[in-house]
């Protein structure tokens, strides 16, 4: 298969089924096939294949040193696997860099949060918008017609966000000031004015206390209900995967043991014993 | 008014359009440390080799005639044709624009991810490059750069004093030009990186690489970016020194007095790159006047750097630079 005229896959976004809970879930949005990462000797990931469809939250959860963020540098493009190929959209995506990735339309956010600190948080959100502002250099250095208009334009699809995320209160506020939970609220909101049609997620619950997971699992519901946006998290935190996710990939040494949702990985014996080890005798 | 602080008076009025000359060469080593970490030793070397270029338009000599006669026993020097100003300056700037990418091509390209010692010593090597090339593509003699800026005392100054005072102040037409444009530069530049998309990608590329390219900026045209805007600041800061003293080799030692100047503003700041040449220019006007019959001159030498030695001493930071705080 050549990947270029078009696939066998199922990439409608209409085509698809409702979930019990009245969301509509599409066709496929993005397919890895046979990925291989190495660094070195070391193999991170080991032949991994899933697919992610349009409008779900699918999770990759594994125990620490799986090859999950790895895995998704690879998908927005930080790393380029030995083998494989990643389909997006019913194309084969040729090696990119990772700024032409977010331009197509993938956002994400870090492990460790990557904010830019000296900025306020409005800035940093319309950093989010910079690839739909297209009035050229000349008009932006004078300041004129089209480059005046889309700020404006761009500004308003900004303050929608900060809205929506609740976090006015601290519009101006230099990032550098905000506490973790705001900062990584800050982050998602930045990776949402891309209006990605992908949003990754790398441990948008790490490091908080209870009450900050909870407002973080709502807005992450919120904006998958609200926009219909695909989101693919990555979570050490095994009840929040659970309760979130559609779909659930599981990964361990680099390799995929369970793919399904919630119950059928939960009940899967590779993954239980992946989790809490097995007795060797 | 007693003469003595009419005399100082008038030293720090000239510091301070001295400073704002200092400051334009310190913007540029602010800009392109800003955007990419690397203190670019060339700055310097970047002014000459501009007013070079803008000389050798407007006379319309031809490039490399030198290297040109020398290997084809040939007896070029001129087209023969002189290019106005206004159309020297625009030429000038593509010519530091497609710098702007041979530098990014051929030396930040493959230096992505090294350490910052690693792209210092490149722009050591650029320095030392650039002034060669300029040599050979345009000559080493003493060249006189006239854009049509005004030169010589200001007389609406010496009269307005002179009514004032009773005593009129030397001052010289082009710095207070030099000091117009400066200011004109900066708020173009302010008004660029806060409001602008290209500016806030600017900004986003110098807080944080990852960052950046997560939201889909590309950092190879922002460096371009940068570097073409810090050529256009060393044009401008050519341009004034060029009309003041000729354009010649020591131009481009006029990097080693932007130093101080950083180091009192502080390295990422551009308001403190003003700020920082400001003082040193008036500090060092007036250190001269009073400690000059003390000591006996050429205080203006060395004024600067004792100065930065003091502020490293008591903040090494600068006036607005970052702090720096190291969190265990």
């Amino acid at each position: 298969m050549n990947g270029q005229g078009g696939t066998m896959l199922d990439t409608n976004p209409d085509e698809g089924y409702t979930t019990a809970d009245g969301r509509k879930i599409g066709g496929i949005a993005m397919e890895m096939r046979n990925i291989t990462l190495r660094f070195g000797g070391v193999v991170a990931i080991k032949d991994i294949s899933f697919d992610i469809r349009w409008g779900e939250i699918r999770a990759i959860i594994g125990p620490n040193g799986a090859g999950k963020s790895s895995m998704l540098n690879v998908i927005s493009g930080f790393y380029h696997p030995q083998d494989g190929e990643v389909i997006y959209k019913g194309y084969k995506r040729p090696r990119m860099r990772p700024y032409q990735v977010a331009q197509q339309g993938i956002a994400r956010t870090f492990q460790n949060i990557a904010l830019f600190e000296g900025m306020s948080v409005l800035d940093n959100i319309m950093t989010g918008r910079l690839h739909h502002m297209k009035a050229n250099i000349f008009h932006q250095a004078i300041w004129w017609g089209r480059a005046a208009r889309e700020e404006a334009e761009n500004r308003e699809q900004v303050e929608k966000i900060i809205d929506f995320l609740e976090i006015q209160h601290i519009r101006k506020t230099p990032v550098s000031r905000l506490p973790y939970g705001l900062k990584k609220r800050v982050e998602l909101a930045r990776a949402l004015a891309a209006e990605p049609s992908i949003l990754l997620l790398d441990e948008p619950m790490a490091g908080m206390n209870v009450e900050e997971k909870e407002d973080m699992c709502r807005f992450i519901l919120d904006v998958n209900d609200e926009f219909g946006t695909t989101t693919v998290l990555i979570e050490h935190d095994m009840g929040v995967v659970m309760d979130l996710s559609d779909r659930v990939v599981v990964m361990d040494y680099g390799k995929k043991i369970g793919d399904g949702t919630p119950d059928e990985v939960r009940n899967n014996q590779e993954v239980i014993n992946a989790y809490l080890g097995v007795a060797h005798d | 008014m007693p003469d003595t602080l009419l005399f100082a008076l008038e030293a720090s009025l000239n510091g301070l359009t001295a400073g704002v000359m200092y400051a334009l060469v310190a913007l540029g080593f602010v800009l392109i440390f800003k955007a990419s970490g690397i203190f670019n030793f060339a700055q310097g070397v970047l002014a000459l080799f501009a007013a070079l270029t803008l000389v050798g338009f407007q006379s319309g000599q031809i490039p490399f005639s030198h290297l040109i006669n020398a290997m084809l026993g040939t007896r070029l020097h001129h087209f023969g044709w002189n290019m106005p100003t206004v159309l020297a300056i625009p030429a000038t700037v593509l010519v530091m624009i497609g710098l702007a990418i041979l530098v990014e091509r051929f030396i930040l390209k493959h230096l992505v991810n090294q350490e910052p010692i690693i792209l210092f010593m490149a722009t050591i090597g650029l320095a030392y490059f650039l002034e060669g090339f300029g040599d050979i593509m345009w000559g080493a003699e003493v060249k006189a750069l006239d854009v049509g800026l005004p030169k010589g005392m200001s007389s609406a100054v010496d009269e307005a004093t002179f009514a004032w005072f009773g005593y009129g102040f030397y001052i010289d037409r082009l710095e207070i030009w030099a000091a117009g444009i400066a200011a004109v530069l900066v708020a173009v530049l302010t008004v660029f990186s806060q409001y602008t998309k290209q500016g806030r990608a600017l900004r986003a590329v110098a807080d944080d690489h990852q960052a950046a390219l997560s939201v889909g900026i590309s950092l190879r045209f922002i460096w371009v970016l940068t570097w073409s805007i810090a050529g256009i600041v060393a044009l401008v800061a050519g341009i004034m020194w060029g009309s003041k003293s000729g354009v010649q080799f020591s131009l481009s030692l006029i990097a080693l007095k932007a130093l101080p100047v950083l180091i009192l503003g502080g390295f990422t700041s551009i308001p403190g790159a003003i700020v920082g040449g400001l003082i040193i220019g008036v500090g060092e006007k007036l250190f001269d006047f009073f400690m000059n019959p003390i000591i006996g001159g050429a205080t203006e030498n060395w004024f600067a750097y004792m100065l930065a030695l003091i502020f490293l001493l008591f903040r090494p930071q600068g006036l607005f630079g970052e702090r720096i705080i190291e969190r265990v």
